[in-house]
């Protein structure tokens, strides 16, 4: 069983954490911190795997971790896992994570939490591996885009309309505006979709 | 509204979504708490809305903050509305921040249900799979009872994608819910050979789970796994199911060696290092399980530890640490093997990665012989000192102890060596492991009697610097040391050179800034000391010398009463007292030390650490029955989760007296001694110079300059360890010299004896004699302590229950739970197609499940001891020499599906029912079912009676029957006759035959003729009776009738055979047409309502029967069930196996009761209100 699996960048910033047994959130970011600490401290090119200090209770349980430039992907498992395995596994991971972003960077995953999550769940399911297999990962998370494209509709297109006006960097949008103004900006919307 | 639309989505628009308020975060990073609470409020504000996608956008920017640490259990109900909505997108959102946020203790989690069943058995298959993503984060024992079926239908869907999720699911199913277990293994295991690799291999996994917690219900599957093992390709499926093996090994040896050679085979030709490693491990715990019974597999163990040094010597840092991990595990059984690698693992003590370095500590633990003890220890002192960081150094003592006090100090040759290298361990700054260092001098001061003399000259030179230890800056663990040294000094003060000294040592001022734990042993051994003194100086003749001693502890004692801590406050005070007293009869010249010592008097024995366990309990006495009555507000002690992440603090000791509290101490001190002082009435204890001394300013005001020594200090007089080496050494060359000649001189014999015995000079471990006579105590055990080891099993442990044994075939009370409609007393009607369920059909078909689960327990039976043989046959073949195994019988996947649809299968059920009726055994005669009252409250309950009557009887045989109509076919019903044989004879060729009438016509197996008769399908031995099933036709039902039958049969006892005959008469009630169906009040208002049916009524007089057994009887005779009940008033219902309605209105008077009906046809009426007036009229 997988316990945990997180991702921090080089200074300890989380990008992703998802634990599959229950901890209070203060617990969860003490455990973050700690296992930041413990990875920091090593090495490059000494062993992936970790256990002992005051983070893991039970020898069953190791940290599992690769650093990929400036993020790491910390997996904490059970003795049931093969430690290669789990390797093998973050390596897929992240090369799905590169062909689902085209050329992954920390900044993908810093404002795409929720796809990296979408992606992960493909990967591994309630601390039980899923799917090994990187074109069966692809294939379903672009099949569940496919569904999210299709449904977006009415919701996503401002949204998206939104966004791309903020990109322009208008210096501030004003909340609130009154129905006058409204009915005035409908129609110039769609001319961004 | 259209507009209100519009209004939302450009509302929304101005929303920050989740880019911008990471962005935000990072344009605010002065005042990020303030920006996200900022933002929280927003996000409050926007849940709020209506709109579905401003809620979803919300509750995905709580997920990201979720993961910064704030709190978002406030939104767990406006998750569950994002969950719930329609659209996939916002589904996924919801279910995300579900699984991040939601526990145990989530209270909404529980409204969740009927929206998770929804979700999974939506028409889409990406619903599907989020919901199932997100319920295996957050299954909740409630959720995983209520959705355990659910889940169990999708294990069959059509679409692999879903396959492997429900069946990934189905583990965390059974940790919560581990009653699905049994139900569900049987189609877990077909999911071992979906044709879906994806899907298989969740199976293997969750398998490979469960078979990791309870391995010996899983051995059965051995066979199919083995199966799997040689065919799949999938490396990971692979390394579980080798995995897997290694769990099921070390329970059936003749497994182990089925699989080494298919290992062997994959370790020579994988090229996955993942996979070499799995199957070398796997084939070390087989090797393991075989070291018992078979020595010679050299070749297997040389091949992995051959594998294993390429691992270690690998420039992968990981495969090193992997192959020194799997190197420990070859050590417990094979050490010999290992030991011929030291130099490697050596080796790997030096390396830069502390993980390698504790692998390689772990594999010295058994890598130490007598021989080469201390030489390790003295490598790992070296690395110790050069060590930096606590962990990693508190890790090489906790290693020292463990190797030297493996089994009982197996290989300590030198015990006064031991004790020094302790000795140099309480030199270690800032360790946390001083109470480990204080438990092992303890236990050799204790169990070695021979170095107690050593072990205290030791202890009290620690004792007499205990400055040094209690000074250093971090006062933390090193300390505890000084309660076993103090403790030592007490207890063989006899050994002690100087005692005087060392009480000295003891009562000094800094004492008291000890914890207060240590005090109070210092206190009580200070005694102990003074004890041995006195009669030291008594038997000597030194009065004076004695009495300097008692006046030493009056004076110093005093510094212990004011102690903060009350167990060293208790302790001193009441010792104060005795000594004080001891110097009254000193002064009056009596001899007091023998009295003193008798205090102390006795050998207090090690006692095992179980011991206490092991007490077996006296009969008669209940453990847990209250003594007295529990007080009824107990405060529970809060109980700490067992987390994996969790820190070892509870460890340290907390006895720590604050700076504050000394000072204030001392401040109250000094002014009680004023207030003493000045106060005329308070009489003083004797002064004396050294009282006044303790007056003045005490050392403990003096201010110690703290030293900070890098160097470890060498304490005088302690000996240091690496001289006993070398000591030692020589020693041992001294023994190996004299036994040299010895042997040489034995050999000279032998060569003159001209005998040829090789005896290979080795030098074992035996060769070594101790330097000491050791005589290691064991450990006290209570008698007739119960020799079970089972105190390791933590009761708390979730996997356990899961222990269920999956071989035994499914009980019928084994189904999962599956959603059924509540009957409410006002509930509506449901769908008019909706078969409802009723007892009283059911009984005879629950009679044929018995029966059918009887005959399927048989076959499961035979199956399982077939099963049982299989694997014995499959595991005694010797492994094949070809690298292909024969292909193994894989066991039949009969096993029985679970039940799941009960509504639905009845129907199936019932016709096979009819056709296997006829080997009905007859069940047991009481009814089974007890009238069914459809909402009505149950008061009291009738004695059970039975439906079935007599039909005929002779002195052979007795024919009970019971008729009902069948829910299946209009216009039939079945005649359940049981035959009971009462005479000593056989009965067979039993044959029945019935004369139609027009009405009424059997129905007889096709071809036969009217007049033949049908045979009754079994035989009957003495004593025995069996129930047959016939079906009738009737044409018209509103009128009883009859019809003459013969049974005839031959009667066979010893004497011969006779043809008998018995004449019986079928009586058709008109109440035998009549199924017993529920109707709701709504339906039954209508009804009555539609004017159609033809209305009479009966009164009956002298009824004394309660209302409610009344309706029961009528239920029960009649088959009619209540509608509503109203004090002593009901309305029932019943419908006739052609469709009529009946309806009832019974009213109860004083002494009578009347019954009003009202049925489509008057003449069916009429002829049953007759039948229940005479039912009635009995009671």
């Amino acid at each position: 069983m997988i316990q945990a699996i997180l991702v921090f960048n080089n200074h300890g910033k989380p990008r992703l954490v998802r634990f599959y047994q229950r901890f209070v959130k203060e617990i969860q970011q003490q455990i973050v911190r700690e296992t930041f600490h413990l990875v920091l401290k090593r090495d490059d090119n000494i062993c992936n795997f970790l256990e002992g200090g005051s983070l893991i209770g039970g020898s069953d349980y190791k940290l599992i971790y690769r650093h990929y430039a400036t993020l790491y992907f910390v997996f904490c498992v059970d003795s049931s896992e093969s430690e290669l395995g789990i390797l093998d596994l973050i390596q897929v991971f992240v090369e799905t994570l590169d062909k689902c972003f085209e050329n992954v960077c920390e900044l993908d995953l810093i404002f795409h939490m929720d796809k990296v999550h979408y992606i992960l769940q493909e990967v591994v399911m309630g601390g039980m591996v899923l799917e090994t297999n990187m074109n069966e990962i692809v294939a379903q998370i672009e099949a569940q885009n496919r569904l999210e494209k299709s449904e977006g509709g009415l919701s996503a297109a401002p949204a998206r309309a939104v966004s791309a006006v903020k990109n322009i960097n208008l210096p501030e949008i004003p909340r609130n505006i009154n129905i006058g103004d409204l009915n005035i900006k409908v129609p110039n919307l769609s001319q961004f979709v | 509204m259209a507009l209100k639309m519009v209004k939302g989505s450009i509302d929304r628009m101005f929303d920050k979504n989740l880019q911008d308020l990471v962005r935000g975060i990072r344009n605010h990073k002065e005042d990020e708490a303030k920006y996200i609470s900022q933002c929280i409020d927003e996000i409050k504000q926007e849940l709020k809305q209506d709109n579905i996608a401003v809620k979803a956008n919300a509750v995905c920017k709580l997920t990201y903050l979720q993961m910064l640490g704030y709190d978002i259990s406030w939104a767990a109900f406006n998750i569950i509305e994002v969950m719930s909505a329609s659209k996939f997108t916002f589904k996924r959102i919801g279910y995300l921040a579900a699984s991040q946020s939601f526990h145990e203790g989530t209270d909404v989690i529980m409204l969740t249900t009927n929206q998770i069943r929804k979700d999974l058995s939506s028409p889409s298959q990406y619903d599907t799979g989020v919901a199932l993503t997100g319920l295996s984060c957050f299954v909740t024992p409630d959720l995983a009872r209520d959705l355990a079926n659910d889940i169990m239908t999708l294990m069959s869907h059509t679409k692999p994608y879903i396959r492997k999720k429900a069946v990934l699911i189905m583990y965390k199913v059974f940790l919560k819910y581990p009653e699905s277990l049994r139900p569900a293994f049987p189609r877990l295991k077909e999911k071992l050979e979906d044709p879906d690799p994806g899907v298989q291999s969740a199976a293997v996994n969750v398998i490979c789970e469960l078979a990791r917690r309870n391995p010996k219900n899983y051995l059965s599957l051995a066979p199919l796994f083995f199966k799997l093992m040689t065919s799949s390709t999938n490396n990971w499926v692979l390394i579980k199911i080798i995995k897997l093996f290694g769990a099921l090994t070390p329970l059936e040896p003749r497994l182990g060696k089925k699989l080494i050679e298919p290992l062997t085979n994959l370790i020579h030709s994988t090229s996955a290092m993942s996979l070499l490693y799995e199957c070398v491990n796997t084939v070390i715990a087989v090797l393991i399980s075989l070291s018992s019974g078979m020595p010679n597999h050299s070749a297997s163990i040389q091949l992995c530890v051959q594998k294993l040094r390429i691992l270690i010597e690998d420039s992968d840092q990981n495969l090193k640490y992997l192959g020194l991990l799997a190197m420990s595990k070859i050590l417990k059984t094979h050490p010999k093997s290992v030991q011929s690698h030291k130099d490697l693992i050596l080796q790997c003590l030096d390396d830069k990665d502390e993980s390698i370095r504790l692998r390689a500590l772990d594999l010295l633990y058994g890598m130490v012989s007598k021989k080469n003890l201390m030489e390790i220890v003295k490598k790992l002192m070296t690395h110790v000192d050069k060590a930096e960081g606590t962990t990693y150094r508190d890790e090489l003592l906790t290693k020292i102890i463990d190797i030297c006090s493996q089994s009982n100090y197996q290989y300590i040759t030198n015990f006064e060596w031991y004790i020094s290298i302790l000795v140099e361990l309480t030199r270690l700054e800032g360790t946390r492991h001083g109470h480990l260092i204080a438990a092992q001098m303890l236990d050799v001061a204790i169990r070695v009697k021979a170095i107690r003399k050593f072990a205290v000259s030791q202890m009290s030179a620690l004792l007499d610097s205990a400055h040094l230890l209690a000074s250093s800056t971090q006062r933390n663990g090193i300390c505890e040391v000084l309660y076993a040294a103090a403790w030592i000094c007490g207890e063989f003060s006899e050994h002690l050179q100087e005692p005087h000294h060392t009480l000295e040592a003891m009562l000094r001022p800094r004492v008291t800034t000890l914890p207060g734990h240590i005090q109070a042993v210092y206190v009580q051994n200070v005694v102990k000391l003074y004890a041995s003194i006195l009669q030291q100086k008594e038997q000597a003749g030194e009065a004076e010398g004695a009495q300097a001693v008692t006046q030493l502890m009056v004076d110093r004692l005093p510094q212990f009463v004011q102690s903060a801590d009350l167990e060293v406050q208790e302790r001193a005070s009441c010792i104060l007292q005795l000594v004080k007293h001891i110097q009254k009869l000193q002064a009056k010249d009596v001899p007091v030390a023998e009295e003193v010592s008798a205090l102390f008097a006795g050998e207090l024995n090690p006692v095992a650490p179980k011991a206490q366990k092991k007490v077996p309990v006296p009969e008669g006495l209940d453990l847990d029955a209250w003594i007295n009555e529990p007080l009824s507000d107990s405060e529970s002690e809060d109980e700490r989760p067992r987390a994996v992440f969790h820190e070892e603090e509870q460890r340290r000791p907390k006895h720590r007296p604050s700076e504050a509290d000394e000072e204030e101490l001392a401040r109250r001190r000094e002014a009680r001694k004023q207030e003493q002082a000045n106060n005329p009435f308070y009489i003083k204890s004797s002064p004396s110079p050294q009282k006044r001394y303790q007056d003045t300013p005490g050392v403990e005001h003096i201010p110690v300059v703290q030293i900070d020594l890098s160097v470890p200090l060498k304490v005088p007089g302690l000996p240091m360890s690496d001289q006993y080496v070398k000591l030692e050494e020589e020693r041992r060359h001294r023994q190996k010299l004299e036994k040299d000649k010895r042997r040489k001189k034995r050999k000279e014999k032998e060569k003159k004896g001209k005998r040829r015995h090789s005896s290979l000079p080795t030098e074992s471990d035996e060769d070594i004699a101790p330097a000491q006579q050791v005589d290691i105590v064991t450990e006290e055990m209570p008698e007739n302590a119960l020799p079970s080891d089972e105190d390791d099993k933590d009761p708390n442990d979730p996997y356990r229950a899961l222990d269920i044994d999956l071989d035994k075939p499914l009980a019928d009370s084994e189904k999962l739970p599956i959603q059924k409609h509540r009957n409410t007393e006002t509930s509506k009607s449901p769908e008019k197609d909706v078969p409802m369920v009723e007892k009283k059909s059911k009984k005879p078909k629950k009679k044929e499940k018995k029966h059918k689960e009887k005959e399927r327990d048989k076959e499961k039976k035979k199956e399982k001891e077939k099963k049982a043989e299989d694997l014995d046959f499959w595991l005694s073949t010797t492994p094949p020499p070809a690298p292909a195994p024969a292909p193994a019988p894989v066991p039949s996947t009969k096993s029985p599906k679970p039940k799941k649809k009960k509504h639905r299968k009845e129907k199936e059920e019932r016709t096979k029912g009819k056709k296997k009726s006829k080997k009905q055994p007859p069940g047991s005669e009481e009814a089974a079912g007890e009238p069914v009252q459809n909402g009505a409250p149950e008061e009291e309950q009738l004695p059970p009676e039975s439906s079935y009557s007599l039909l005929a009887e002779n002195s052979y045989v007795k024919m009970t029957c019971d008729i009902r109509g069948s829910l299946q076919e209009d216009s039939q019903v079945t005649v359940a006759i049981v035959l009971e044989n009462r005479s000593s004879s056989i009965l067979k060729g039993m044959e029945l035959s019935v004369l139609d009438s027009l009405n009424a016509r059997m129905a007889r197996p096709q071809g036969s003729s009217v007049h033949d008769g049908v045979p009754v399908p079994f035989q009957l031995p003495p004593g025995v009776s069996n129930e047959a099933q016939y079906v009738f036709t009737i044409q018209s039902i509103v009128m009883a009738q009859k019809l003459k039958g013969t049974l005839s049969f031959i009667a066979k006892n010893d004497e011969g055979a006779t043809h008998e005959k018995l004449d019986f008469r079928l009586h058709f009630s008109c109440s035998s047409y009549l199924i017993t169906t529920p109707c709701y009040s709504d339906a039954f208002a209508k009804l009555l309502e539609s004017g159609d049916l033809s209305m009479s009524s009966i009164k009956v007089d002298g009824i004394r029967m309660s209302f409610q057994n009344l309706l029961a009887k009528i239920c029960f005779h009649h088959h009619f069930s209540v509608v509503e009940r109203v004090d002593s008033c009901a309305s029932m219902y019943s419908r006739s196996i052609q469709g009529h309605h009946v309806c009832l209105l019974v009213k109860k008077g004083e002494n009578s009761v009347s019954v009003d009906g009202k049925c489509s046809d008057s003449t069916l009426l009429s002829n049953l209100l007759e039948e229940m007036k005479a039912t009635l009229a009995k009671c």
